[in-house]
């Protein structure tokens, strides 16, 4: 069973729509002890980086998220879910965020060009990982987003596409993986993720 | 490279898709979840409900049909049409909208572009503007209620109004040019892109695949919407976006992956 983090932050119908549609078992929760029996975890997320942290800390998420990530298990970040992995937010006033990854969440930095960024990019991969098995570099996803993750560890970082600058598209450590676009909106290539991701929560650790 | 979208734009009445639909060589679909996954494997990038629905009773069911749509169209979907309170927003938002559009009672009531942007975020609202040029002036005004009524207001002036309140993205509706498939409005376009950072969607006046090279280029237009060229299957996707990429302008091409099996 797949848990996905219910804390009132945006669109938890379609990504459990997509996720059921590749054959997967999931649901939503709001119950920071249903994460312990979980298989996986889905961490969802729409919205401004303050406000979404502020919710997973009034529903108790915020330390059993962070023992999750730190045990090494299958996550799946997405979008917002992204960003709160990382140390700090700069979105309105700033705020501290779960500080899995080191680095920070900026602004997208692209002069002349709308923000946010809104539609199709093609990634550019920086590494191969099991969630992106069978996509190919330049494949195509939707993003929506005016603030992106600069991973301090050149390591951490999986895809990007470019927007101005080098913008992050994906991140990720041992079995905790995270995308800034929308799988849950980029048609067959987010299924083929979501798919790809159910078969690494599958396999043991 | 951030792909040029193409949108098509569905009718919706009480949960069925209005107008003559077809595809080519296929017998008329009025079921709107069948059409957006047809637009899905076809490689539209976005799709748009316009709710016509004059009843209460017609409008809960399109909370139906968007809840159906979402749950079997894994592309981005904004509903509009009759938009005018964020409680309306909300609904539309949790039965799995992405995005909702306001034209008329934005107008009327500029303040619900900020209340929905301050509640759901900027990304979730779009602004869209019907609007007619002032005959001989190289100047716009923006109409509602379809066109009936004028404003007396400014359409690119507008335009950047909307994103100072909140506005995640436009839709230009040319009431000129819609219907007529003679082109965009790619004047308009162009000035209001030159006024605003946000994203423009062109609308009204699709015809041949250059109208759309020509709104996606010298009208800097980030996506075009359409309709009737879509539904009648005289264009389809595929062969727009081929079209497209031949002249330049950045497409996400077509199935690259081969669809999963629901």
């Amino acid at each position: 069973m797949i848990a996905i983090v219910d804390y009132d932050a945006g669109n938890l119908h379609s990504v459990g729509k997509a996720v059921e549609t590749v054959g997967l078992r999931a649901r939503t929760t709001a119950r920071p002890a249903d994460l312990e029996s979980a298989d996986a975890v889905i961490l969802p997320g729409v919205g401004a980086f303050a406000p979404c942290m502020a919710r997973l800390a009034e529903r108790g998420f915020v330390a059993p998220l962070c023992a999750y990530l730190a045990a090494d298990r299958p996550f799946l970040g997405i979008c917002l879910g992204l960003q709160m992995l990382f140390e700090w937010g700069e979105e309105g006033p700033g705020a501290p965020g779960l500080g899995f990854f080191p680095g920070r969440v900026a602004r997208i930095d692209a002069p002349g060009r709308a923000i946010p960024q809104i539609g199709w990019n093609a990634l550019r991969m920086a590494r191969a990982t099991p969630l992106f098995e069978g996509i190919p570099d330049g494949e195509y996803f939707y993003f929506v987003h005016s603030f992106h993750a600069r991973p301090a560890r050149a390591d951490d970082l999986v895809a990007s596409v470019p927007y101005g600058e080098s913008v992050t598209a994906a991140v990720a450590r041992g079995r905790v993986h995270a995308v800034q676009f929308h799988p849950e909106k980029s048609s067959a290539a987010g299924l083929r993720l979501f798919r790809n991701f159910g078969r690494l929560a599958a396999r043991p650790a | 490279m951030l792909a040029r979208r193409i949108i098509a734009c569905l009718d919706i009445d009480g949960g069925r898709v209005v107008k003559s639909v077809r595809f080519v060589d296929t017998a008329p679909i009025g079921d709107p979840v069948e059409l957006c996954r047809r637009y899905d494997a076809e490689g539209i990038d976005e799709l748009v409900f316009y709710d016509i629905s004059a009843s209460a009773e017609g409008r809960r069911t399109t909370l139906e049909t968007v809840a159906a749509t979402a749950a079997h169209a894994f592309i981005p979907l904004t509903v509009g049409g009759g938009v005018g309170s964020v409680d309306q927003m909300r609904a539309l938002l949790r039965a799995g909208a992405d995005k909702v559009s306001v034209n008329s009672a934005a107008v009327a009531d500029p303040g619900l572009i900020a209340a929905g942007a301050d509640r759901f975020g900027s990304q979730c609202i779009v602004l869209s503007i019907d609007a007619r040029r002032v005959p001989g002036a190289q100047r716009w005004e923006v109409v509602t209620h379809g066109g009936r009524r004028t404003t007396g207001r400014d359409a690119v002036a507008w335009a950047a109004e909307g994103q100072r309140l909140g506005a995640g993205e436009l839709v230009l509706n040319s009431i000129d040019a819609d219907g007529t498939r003679a082109g965009y409005d790619v004047a308009w376009c162009r000035e209001v892109a030159a006024r605003v950072s946000i994203p423009i969607v062109a609308s009204g006046g699709a015809g041949s695949p250059d109208d759309f090279v020509r709104v996606l280029t010298e009208g800097r237009a980030d996506a075009a919407l359409a309709a009737s060229v879509f539904h009648r299957g005289e264009l389809s996707v595929a062969a727009l976006k081929a079209h497209l990429a031949g002249r330049g302008v950045p497409v996400r091409p077509v199935a690259r992956l081969a669809a999963e099996a629901p």
